[in-house]
């Protein structure tokens, strides 16, 4: 039974692969990656998930409606951070000139609007990809 | 000449690879293929960019805070092929899209056969 | 006959490149060009402007951050794009 050995190895494997693409995101301050290596990692995550399970088992868990929302709610959210700046007096998108406290360097939350900016980064490629793989592989 | 070539390693390998690409593109008449050779070429672009900021006895640049006198490798180039490696996605999935599409009208993805058809239908 | 005329193409622009890289400046070189003030600005002063240990990560969203914000519209166009070329354009033309 190919198709159970599959199944097995794929559910047991999922958790790591997205929990090792939040530390990528999250740590995009201190180790190497960031925002775009870490949204594709989960992004893909879930295309292995399409692939083992099948395109209708991952519709009922992301909708159309939410893939599409993430996905402009990741643009919105960087513009919005940026917007800051402009609140507090000087230019657009400022991060240490907006008077935000950057903390010690080395820790998980220094660096002010650095790791804000990031998720919202990850976010917006990890909906992309989806919002490809669904576009691509749709028949109707 | 010989051994200032054989110094740029990394360049004459990107052009190789670069070379490959470009004769994958011309040769093969099925879409697919050309798709992948267009990747690879833009893959032999990025290795050129990126080795040109290597600095002998470098180390990645993450800032360490306990010892001050570290050569760091130029950070610069990696910062921007970042936006040339997203642009190449976005280019290889409209490429794929615009083959499923075609496969979709005509019923083969073979160059030459498109070709045929349609000027069999306009004749 | 084809993979004929393509390698009479390809092979020039191969001699071509590999007489450029003999010319370039020797690979990793301390004292190259591209090695001026601004890397070691950056790699000197960007903990304390910018607060991120990561340069890389520093440059992109510090100092250069227009560029990856235009990038995620970039991202948003292309699947626009794919999905206009796969779903029609609307069944609703009056």
């Amino acid at each position: 039974m190919p198709d159970m050995i599959l199944r097995e190895i794929t559910s047991l494997l999922l958790p790591f692969i997205q929990m090792y693409g939040i530390y990528v995101v999250m740590h995009g301050h201190l180790s190497p990656g960031g925002g775009f290596a870490g949204g594709m990692i989960l992004g893909v995550s879930l295309i292995l998930y399409i692939l083992v399970f099948g395109l209708d088992s991952c519709l009922r868990k992301v909708p159309h409606r939410l893939s599409s929302f993430l996905e402009s709610f990741g643009t919105l959210w960087y513009a919005a951070v940026g917007l800051v700046g402009l609140l507090r007096g000087t230019s657009f998108l400022m991060n240490k000139g907006a008077g935000i406290d950057l903390g010690t360097p080395g820790e998980l939350f220094s660096s002010g609007l650095i790791v804000v900016i990031t998720i919202g980064v990850g976010i917006k490629v990890a909906s992309t990809m989806l919002s490809l793989f669904y576009t691509l592989v749709e028949e109707d | 000449m010989v051994d200032k070539l054989i110094g740029n390693y990394p360049y004459l390998i990107a052009a190789l690879i670069f070379a490959v690409g470009c004769y994958t593109v011309l040769s093969h008449s099925n879409l697919m293929r050309k798709v992948i050779g267009i990747n690879v070429m833009e893959t032999a672009v990025f290795l050129f960019f990126v080795a040109s900021g290597n600095v002998l006895g470098g180390q990645p640049p993450i800032i360490d805070l306990n010892n001050s006198d570290v050569i760091y490798v130029n950070p610069l180039p990696s910062a921007l092929i970042l936006t040339g490696i997203v642009v190449s996605v976005s280019v290889t999935a409209l490429a794929l899209g615009l083959v499923v599409r075609i496969h979709r009208q005509f019923g083969t993805i073979d160059a030459d056969e498109i070709t045929e058809i349609r000027s069999n239908d306009n004749a | 006959m084809r993979k004929f005329l393509a390698l009479l193409v390809v092979l020039p622009c191969l001699v071509a490149m590999i007489m450029l890289a003999a010319e370039l400046p020797p690979y990793a070189d301390p004292d190259n060009p591209t090695n001026n003030e601004v890397p070691t600005r950056y790699t000197e002063q960007g903990v304390e402007e910018a607060g991120a240990t990561n340069i890389v990560t520093d440059i992109i969203i510090d100092y250069r951050a227009y560029d990856t914000l235009i990038e995620t519209t970039v991202l948003f166009t292309a699947l626009i794009a794919v999905m206009l070329t796969l779903k029609g354009a609307g069944n609703n033309h009056a």
